[in-house]
C-alpha cells in the first residue's frame, strides 16, 4: 500500500447524512470482479441529477470529499471504498463514520477523517462560497486546512501509522503466525468443520 | 469485575492481545463466503501466493445473485453469471465447500450457516455481508467484514480487530398477538437511531427474549447492523440448544457435552458492567413500519406519516423532507393509507420456515388483492423443501403469490427481482434505502404477517385489520 503523509486536494461539500453505501454504490455495479474501474459506479443515482455536485465545476474534480454524519452506513461492500478511490477521493471528512466502512477505508489507504460537526460545517460554507477550494489533510499533524481555517480530525493511531508506513494488513498477521498455530493447537474437539458432516 | 458474553468469547478467541495501539488478533472459526465480496480477495491471495489456511472452516454459497426463476438454465445477466461463475473457479482452485444454484443446500448464507449446525454458540462467524450479525442469535460474536478482511481470514483465519463496546437491549414482558421480533428490532433501531449502536456489540435480553424462538432472535440479531452496531447477541439457553441438537455439523456424543457444557458459561456474570444500556417494553409494542429511507425512520402502523414542520433540528428535518420526496409520501397521510404494488416476503431477516409459516397462516383461504404482486423467496431450499412438505407453498399460489427459489432477491435486487421507479414495496428485508430494491423503488419494512397483510388489503395493514 502506498504511504498517506499528506494530501492537498479540491474539497468537495456533500450536505448529506446517513450517506449510506448503497448510495455510495448501488448493487448493479458489486457483480465486477475485478478490483479496479469502479470510478463511474461512485454515487452513481445521484450523478444522473446534473446538478449533483459532482457534476459541477471545479468539485467534480474533487480528492477530499467533507460529508454530514454516520457517513458509509448499512452494507459492508468494500466497493464503496474502492468507487471513492476509483473516483480521485483520498480523504473522507465527516463528524462520524460507521464502522465497516471506516475499516474498509483505513485498509486500502483512504483516509477517514473523523472532525466535530462545527467544523464540518465551516468546511462546507467556506467550500460552497469559494468552490473549488484546496483543502491541505496533513496525517502528520492530524490537521486538515484550507485557506484560513485549520482544524483537527481524529483517527485511531494504529490506522494512522499503518497509512504513515503504507503496511498492508496480511503481512503484518504473517509475523504472529507462530501464535496462530499455537492457538489452533488449543481449539476443542466439538468445535465443527465444514468438511465431513457429524453422524450426530 | 465479571464479563459480558461479548467479552467472553473475545477473550476465547484471543490469538494475541495487542500491545499499546495494536490491535488484538482474534481467531475465526467460521468463514462464511458468497459471490459478491469474495473475488477480489481470492484474486489477492493468488497474486501474493497464498493458499487459504484453513478451508475446512469456510464455507461458501451462491445467493446475491442467483435468479428465483429457471435456476436450472444458466443464469441470463452476463455479469452475474462471471460472479457466479468466479467462485465456482475460486472454491475449486482453493478447495472451499460450495453450495452452488440447484443444490439441495444452498440458499443465504445466513440462513444456510444455522440450518447446517454450523453457527454455534462460542464461536466467531465472519463473512463479507453486514447480515453476519444473524448468526449472534446463537451466542456466537459474528459480525460483517469487508473484502480486504475477507482475504486476510482466507490466508490467516484470523482478523485485527479492536475490542467492541458493549450495550445491553432489555426487552421485557410479553409481545401482543401479530406483534412479533421484526416489530421489536425496528422499534429499537427507531429508538437508539441508525448510528446509535455504533462501536457496540448488542446483547438482547430479558423476558421477551427468552421466550423467542431461534428464528425470532435470528431477525433480531440479523438487523442490528442497522442500528450501527456491528453485531448483535443472544445468550444461549435450552432454546438454542434444542435448535442445535441433531443438526448435521452440531457436535455428537461426548462432545455434544462437552459443548454444552461450555455454551453454559456463554452468559453474561451478574456483575459485569455494559458501557451503555437501553430498555423496551415489549407489552406496549405493536406492529411496526419504515416510512422513510433509513431502518431509523419507522412508527407503529397505527401513526401517520411525519410532518418535518414539526421536527426543530434542521438536519432531522431536511433528512425527512428528503425520505418523504423519495418516498412520494405526504405528511400526516395515515400509514395503512399507504398503497403498495409489491409484497416480497423472504430475505436473511425473514426468509426462514417460520416467517413463511406465519404468513402463510394469514394468506390461506384468502386472495393476495388486485393490482398487488406477492413473491415468495425461501431463505434456502432446504426452507423451501420444508414448506412444500408442509403446503405452504399451495397456499401462496391459491392466494395469488409467486412461488420462487432460494436466494437474496428483491431484497437487494441484484438478481432480475426488483422495483421498477416509483414502484412501492411492502418488504420483509432489512433495508429501506434509496434504490436498494431497484432504481426508484420505495420500501416499507414490515414483519412477515404485516407483508402477509398487507398484500391482502392492498395498503399496508397488520392482520387485524383483516
Amino acid at each position: 500500500m502506498e504511504p498517506f503523509t499528506t494530501h492537498t486536494g479540491i474539497g468537495v461539500p456533500l450536505r448529506r447524512s446517513n450517506v449510506d453505501t448503497d448510495q455510495i454504490i448501488p448493487a448493479v455495479y458489486l457483480k465486477r470482479v475485478a478490483r479496479t474501474g469502479f470510478e463511474d459506479a461512485l454515487f452513481a443515482a445521484w450523478r444522473a441529477d446534473e446538478d449533483f455536485i459532482l457534476n459541477v465545476e471545479p468539485f467534480s474534480r474533487g480528492s477530499v470529499l467533507v460529508a454530514g454524519p454516520d457517513f458509509g452506513t448499512g452494507s459492508s461492500r468494500e466497493h464503496a471504498v474502492w468507487a471513492l478511490k476509483d473516483y480521485g477521493f483520498r480523504v473522507v471528512i465527516s463528524s462520524r463514520f460507521a464502522d465497516i466502512f471506516r475499516g474498509n477505508a483505513g485498509k486500502q489507504g483512504l483516509l477517514a477523517a473523523r472532525c466535530e460537526q462545527s467544523d464540518v460545517e465551516l468546511l462546507w460554507k467556506l467550500l460552497e462560497s469559494e468552490p473549488g477550494t484546496e483543502v491541505t489533510v496533513d496525517l502528520e499533524a492530524r490537521t486538515v486546512s484550507a485557506k484560513d481555517l485549520t482544524i483537527g480530525f481524529e483517527v485511531d493511531e494504529y490506522t494512522r501509522w499503518r497509512l504513515l508506513e503504507g503496511f498492508d494488513d496480511i503481512g503484518l498477521t504473517m509475523r504472529s503466525e507462530d501464535n496462530i498455530d499455537a492457538f489452533e493447537r488449543t481449539r476443542p474437539s466439538f468445535l465443527p468443520t465444514t468438511q465431513a458432516a457429524s453422524t450426530g | 469485575m465479571g464479563s459480558t458474553l461479548a467479552e467472553k468469547v473475545w477473550n476465547e478467541h484471543l490469538v494475541r492481545r495487542g500491545e499499546g495501539d495494536e490491535p488484538d488478533l482474534l481467531y475465526i472459526d467460521l468463514h462464511l463466503v458468497h459471490e459478491v465480496t469474495s473475488p477480489q480477495a481470492f484474486e489477492g491471495l493468488r497474486l501474493a501466493g497464498r493458499a487459504v489456511r484453513r478451508p475446512d472452516l469456510t464455507l461458501a454459497t451462491e445467493d446475491h445473485n442467483v435468479p428465483t426463476e429457471g435456476v436450472e438454465l444458466p443464469i441470463a445477466d452476463p455479469v452475474s453469471r462471471t460472479q457466479v461463475e468466479t467462485l465456482r473457479k475460486n472454491c475449486a482452485d482453493f478447495g472451499v465447500r460450495l453450495h452452488p444454484m440447484g443444490d439441495a443446500e444452498q440458499g443465504i448464507v445466513h440462513v444456510v450457516g444455522p440450518q447446517l449446525g454450523l453457527t454455534q454458540p462460542g464461536t466467531t462467524v465472519v463473512c463479507g455481508d453486514s447480515h453476519t450479525s444473524t448468526h449472534g442469535a446463537f451466542g456466537a460474536l459474528a459480525f460483517g467484514i469487508g473484502t480486504s478482511e475477507v482475504e486476510h481470514v482466507l490466508a490467516t483465519q484470523t482478523l485485527p480487530l479492536r475490542p467492541f463496546r458493549t450495550m445491553a437491549v432489555n426487552i421485557e414482558g410479553t409481545l401482543r398477538p401479530g406483534v412479533t421480533s421484526k416489530d421489536v428490532i425496528l422499534a429499537v433501531i427507531s429508538k437508539i437511531g441508525t448510528g446509535g449502536g455504533q462501536g457496540y456489540v448488542l446483547e438482547y435480553r430479558g423476558s421477551a427474549v427468552e421466550s423467542m424462538t431461534m428464528e425470532a432472535r435470528m431477525t433480531m440479531c440479523n438487523m442490528s447492523i442497522e442500528a450501527g452496531a456491528r453485531a448483535g447477541m443472544i445468550a444461549p439457553d435450552e432454546t438454542t440448544f434444542e435448535y442445535l441438537k441433531g443438526r448435521s455439523h452440531a457436535p455428537a456424543g461426548a462432545d455434544w457435552d462437552a459443548a454444552v457444557e461450555h455454551w453454559k458459561s456463554l452468559r453474561t456474570d451478574s456483575d459485569a458492567v455494559y458501557d451503555a444500556e437501553v430498555t423496551i417494553d415489549a407489552n406496549s409494542l405493536t406492529p411496526f413500519v419504515t416510512w422513510g429511507t433509513n431502518p431509523g425512520q419507522g412508527l407503529p402502523l397505527g401513526e401517520r406519516v411525519p410532518d418535518p414542520e414539526s421536527i426543530a433540528d434542521e438536519e432531522s428535518r431536511a433528512a425527512t423532507e428528503n425520505a418523504l420526496e423519495y418516498m412520494g409520501l405526504r405528511a400526516g397521510t395515515p400509514l395503512r393509507d399507504v398503497a403498495v404494488d409489491t409484497v416480497f416476503l423472504g430475505s436473511c431477516t425473514n426468509g426462514r420456515i417460520e416467517d413463511l409459516r406465519s404468513a402463510a397462516g394469514i394468506l390461506r383461504d384468502r386472495r393476495v388483492a388486485e393490482d398487488v404482486r406477492m413473491l415468495v423467496v425461501p431463505g434456502s431450499m432446504r426452507v423451501r423443501k420444508q414448506a412444500e412438505d408442509e403446503g405452504l407453498h399451495e397456499v401462496f399460489e391459491a392466494a395469488g403469490a409467486e412461488w420462487r427459489q432460494a436466494g437474496c432477491s428483491m431484497c437487494l435486487g441484484m438478481n432480475p427481482d426488483q422495483l421498477t421507479p416509483g414502484e412501492r414495496s411492502a418488504s420483509t428485508s432489512n433495508r429501506n434505502f434509496e434504490g436498494r430494491q431497484g432504481k426508484g423503488g420505495r420500501t416499507h419494512l414490515v414483519s412477515p404477517v404485516v407483508a402477509a397483510a398487507t398484500a391482502v388489503r392492498g395498503t399496508l395493514s397488520s392482520p387485524e385489520d383483516l
